[in-house]
């Protein structure tokens, strides 16, 4: 048996980080009450999706116009410890637009709000674990975290899984991307490996031709053997 | 991914302050539960407060819950199957009071060693890993036999008790982040 709390160590960001000045109202002091994991499993009910439209996976048709910017494929596999797949699960993204503007009041950065593009999607994954978004590449934006900060471009992820400990919600960012390494929120992962592992790809494979590249971002959710009679990879 | 590197869980980050274009964006999910599911009405009023015991206007609060009968809904088993009339799941974003309210059912008891409970999970900007808690119910007879509630030191365990705000249907819980009487927490 892998100690799920080991494997972690490094992988998994603090609650309370400092240069991220937002964790320190807010991240808990009292440490977390450890739940046996016979109680966890008891956490269910699941929540299993909302109603997916035919437009929800594809961010650049969801509007009368084509939105600006570098059109970009994001796919990937969901898999649990076990590398299996996690089937029919929902995923949802969120991000800006290619100018670094959220579609969002409260977004005040000074650049221009796209008229096409709400910057917003979800899926189910497949038999294999498989997901697929077309959308914009987001573009950096500055924020008030730091003198001159500025998040590097990232895509932000929801994912349920079957069970409460499942639960994801990340970012995943684009490779080579200097910001990266003055991002509290990136650094906030400690492991330089973890830390490439929220890195997208760039994939030839998921390239098409005279439209878009494509970029791989795989995600791995906790727990293992949630059902362990069903088919195996 | 080889041998030598094992599937690890992919690390979490924030929900950041914009979730509301996405995940955040219906309100629809503050109705846990249809008028025809049986069940004890109420109004579950969540409100999360910081460090400084300000309002925190930009959390994505999420519930989870049993039905009346203690029976967690079905998760549907296919893309295309409807989604029931009662989900067990809620999703809404605070507002400027740092509150947000779910139109849901009193939950059952799930097994002997559980009282009555729904789960809450909190996401928002400065919270690199999300919170998971319970919301129990004042006053329940069943809060004496509950397995997880009894891994709580005891003078910490009113953290997770709603209680009556006094209209006959609304129920209310005061999530504190920091402070003397800071929420209790949970590692799953």
């Amino acid at each position: 048996m892998i100690d799920r709390r080991a494997l972690e160590a490094g992988s998994q960001p603090p609650l309370l980080y400092p240069p991220y000045k937002s964790t320190v109202k807010r991240a808990p002091a009292q440490p977390l009450v450890i739940v046996p994991e016979r109680f966890a499993a008891l956490a269910a009910p699941v929540y299993g999706y909302l109603p997916i439209g035919e437009t929800d996976n594809d961010l650049t048709r969801q509007h009368a116009g084509e939105p600006q910017g570098e059109r970009i494929i994001v796919a990937g596999r969901v898999v649990d410890e076990d590398g299996r797949p996690v089937r029919h699960t929902l995923v949802e993204l969120w991000q800006c637009n290619a100018a670094g503007r959220y579609r969002h009041a409260r977004d005040n950065h000074p650049a221009p709000v796209d008229p096409h593009f709400t910057g917003a999607g979800r899926t189910i994954t497949d038999a294999e674990g498989r997901y697929r978004f077309v959308t914009i590449k987001p573009g950096a934006y500055p924020w008030g975290n730091h003198d001159n900060a500025w998040r590097p471009a990232h895509i932000h992820f929801s994912l349920f899984g079957p069970s409460l400990a499942t639960r994801l919600v990340t970012q995943m960012y684009f490779p080579s991307d200097p910001l990266c390494a003055y991002d509290p929120m990136f650094q906030s992962v400690r492991d330089p490996r973890a830390q490439q592992r929220l890195v997208s790809a760039f994939d030839l494979s998921l390239t098409e031709p005279n439209w878009a590249l494509g970029y791989r971002f795989d995600i791995v959710l906790r727990g293992r053997a949630s059902t362990p009679f069903e088919g195996r990879v | 991914m080889s041998e030598r590197d094992p599937f690890i869980a992919s690390s979490s980050q924030t929900v950041g302050p914009f979730f509301h274009v996405g995940p955040g964006a219906s309100d629809t999910c503050g109705h846990v539960a249809g008028p025809d599911v049986p069940g004890e009405r109420l109004r579950l009023r969540i409100q999360v407060l910081d460090g400084d015991a300000a309002p925190v206007n930009d959390a994505m609060v999420e519930i989870q819950q049993a039905d009346a009968s203690g029976a967690s809904a079905a998760t549907p088993a296919a893309p295309d199957d409807p989604v029931p009339a009662f989900s067990g799941f809620g999703r809404l974003p605070t507002s400027e009071d740092g509150s947000c309210c779910f139109d849901t059912i009193r939950p059952g008891a799930a097994a002997s060693d559980q009282a009555p409970h729904v789960t809450l999970c909190l996401f928002m900007r400065g919270l690199l890993r999300h919170l998971v808690t319970r919301v129990y119910f004042e006053g329940d007879p069943a809060l004496e036999h509950d397995a997880i509630l009894a891994l709580v030191p005891a003078d910490r365990r009113g953290t997770l008790l709603a209680r009556p705000a006094g209209d006959g249907v609304t129920w209310e819980l005061v999530v504190r982040l920091q402070g003397d009487r800071e929420t209790v927490f949970f590692d799953v």
